[in-house]
């Protein structure tokens, strides 16, 4: 065969680095996981419940493009309710695939060939890809632990160009937990405006930030109008399975957005989407236990972390907690694997994130406080081991 | 009181609500307070009887003990002056008496009992509960199985099946 099946551009994509870690760490079945990133809770009942009445219901049809009318209803009162922004229900929401769908969606309706896209990083890891797919030109920004990984002025200083036209937003952070209190907000704002940016802010984890309320960026002054704003219900209301997100931004955009989502995916699931109605009228009480259970393991965590010496930033989002293991000298991933292999407890390198990641590990507070406990006992002990090596 | 410590009062009671034997000192790190102010809460609290005990939920059928567990709907005609506390009162000294709630509705007490047996159940309905002169009327329900109690879903265990690493 000579004619190669492929586009460059998919080929020119790297596979995650650490994907043979992820590999072997899901074929060890035996293994304590501290890796994963999804809730440990079941979706609350009365959400699976509307979903099994959706379904003896029949149903099964297709919804409409932008997702169900109703449904659109309930994102707009909730990001009201939440962030305090105001949405048109019908012309500048979109029910997509998950957060994921969102982003991928968003950066090919802005982004044309040339166009750099700032990407703080560590970071979820679909940010870069979804860019490169849609012609645009990823630029990392990496982030600094001595700020908590968070954004500042002085790091997108460095990194924007005449060309630079998005900017990714993710806080509170996957991997590091990392938050944007409103005063961190409001000078990259100054700067997003000042440069005449885009701002997709991935606010998957807004539910779950722990001593103050989640602040969008689209809240502030001038912001709406140039924020696409991304969240979903797999996080704050553990519906990862049920693959439903949702985006809302200026008219402009979203219009175009629905226009690729039709093609490329038609609606999002109907049933999810009944479900999630469900989950936006009456389960504040379930995501707030959901949430109050996070916060006692995040302080356990890093409670253990300060009687193990183990440096750690306190953070106040998403369910990780990214501890600093430069003392010993070793990569992450050398880390992670020694202590997969020695330990059998499983954490993610921080370098799956972004080369700034190095010398951390993502440790993930989804599991009971007993899963907990055991695991980090056994890190107890390697680390132990490690500064008795030294 | 002060609203920080209502609300730490509250913290504590809905933790220990489902898990009593939680060490105080983990217990203040989970809540984010001092670990004195967590004992001292619970002293206070446990004088003021607002906790009142300390039980362990127990699955008996596993444990292999027969126990026969019985619902009784209790009609009785108020007493002046005391309403139902006293017929109350008279009915839950019984030791075998697990729980006896004032209730709404067609009847008027709701009466639980634990027994060996089924005639010990219906030895104390018909010679101590139906010849008190107020009782009216009595109707007694066997409990058959016990799918959840105390808010926990009886004998539940599931395994995770969530993949052991994901971005």
């Amino acid at each position: 065969m000579t004619r190669n099946p492929l586009s460059k551009k998919i080929i020119d994509i790297q596979p995650s680095g650490i994907r043979k870690f992820f590999d072997v760490a899901n074929e060890m079945k035996d293994a304590i996981s501290l890796g994963v990133g999804e809730p440990d809770f079941d979706t609350p009942w009365r959400i699976r419940e509307e979903g099994i009445f959706s379904l003896e219901k029949g149903r099964t049809f297709y919804t409409s493009n932008a997702g169900l009318q109703e449904l659109r209803n309930e994102i707009c009162k909730y990001l009201e309710r939440k962030i305090h922004v105001s949405y048109d229900p019908k012309k500048e929401t979109l029910v997509t695939v998950g957060g994921s769908e969102a982003i991928d969606v968003g950066l090919r309706c802005m982004l044309d060939p040339g166009d750099e896209v700032l990407i703080p990083q560590p970071c979820y890891v679909s940010y870069l890809p979804c860019t490169v797919m849609a012609d645009g030109v990823p630029v990392t920004v990496p982030l600094q632990h001595e700020n908590e990984f968070k954004l500042t002025v002085e790091d997108l200083e460095k990194y924007t160009t005449p060309k630079t036209k998005v900017l990714i937003m993710p806080f509170p952070n996957n991997p590091t937990g990392s938050v944007m209190t409103k005063e961190d907000l409001e000078p990259v704002a100054e700067f997003v405006k000042e440069h005449d940016l885009f701002v997709l802010s991935d606010e998957i984890y807004s539910e779950l930030t722990y001593g103050s309320e989640h602040v969008s960026i689209a809240s502030l002054p001038g912001m709406r109008e140039r924020t696409i704003v991304i969240n979903g219900f797999s996080k704050g209301f553990a519906m990862t399975g049920w693959r439903l997100g949702f985006c809302c931004g200026p008219e402009v955009i979203i219009e175009q957005m629905v226009k690729l989502h039709q093609f490329a995916i038609m609606c999002a699931p109907t049933i999810s989407q009944y479900a999630a109605v469900e989950g936006l009228r009456n389960c504040d009480d379930e995501v707030q236990e959901m949430r109050k259970s996070y916060d006692q393991r995040r302080r356990f965590l890093m409670n253990e972390f300060k009687r193990m010496g183990l440096e750690c930033f306190e953070p106040h989002g998403a369910f990780y907690v990214f501890p600093s293991i430069r003392e010993f000298g070793m990569t992450s991933e050398e880390f992670a694997t020694r202590l997969l292999n020695e330990e059998k407890v499983a954490v993610v390198p921080g370098t799956a994130f972004g080369d700034c990641g190095e010398g951390f590990l993502r440790i993930s507070y989804a599991y009971s406080l007993e899963d907990l406990k055991e695991a980090l006992g056994r890190v107890e002990n390697f680390i132990r081991r490690l500064r008795g090596e030294e | 009181m002060n609203e920080k410590k209502e609300q730490l009062r509250i913290e504590i009671l809905k933790y220990i609500e489902k898990n009593s034997r939680v060490n105080l000192g983990e217990l203040a790190v989970l809540l984010g307070v001092e670990e004195t102010d967590v004992a001292n809460e619970m002293a206070e609290m446990e004088k003021e009887k607002i906790i009142c005990g300390y039980h362990t939920l127990i699955d008996w059928d596993k444990a292999g003990v027969e126990m026969v567990t019985a619902l009784i709907e209790v009609r009785v005609t108020p007493q002046r002056d005391r309403g139902f506390d006293r017929i109350a009162e008279r009915i839950y000294n019984y030791p075998e008496v697990y729980a006896v709630y004032l209730i709404s509705g067609s009847y008027d007490l709701l009466v639980t009992l634990e027994g060996k047996t089924l005639k010990e159940v219906s030895r104390f309905v018909s010679e101590k509960l139906s010849p008190i002169d107020e009782v009216l009327s009595t109707a007694t329900h066997f409990i058959l199985k016990k799918y959840k109690d105390h808010g926990t879903i009886m004998g539940a265990k599931k395994e995770s099946e969530r993949m052991l690493v994901t971005p």
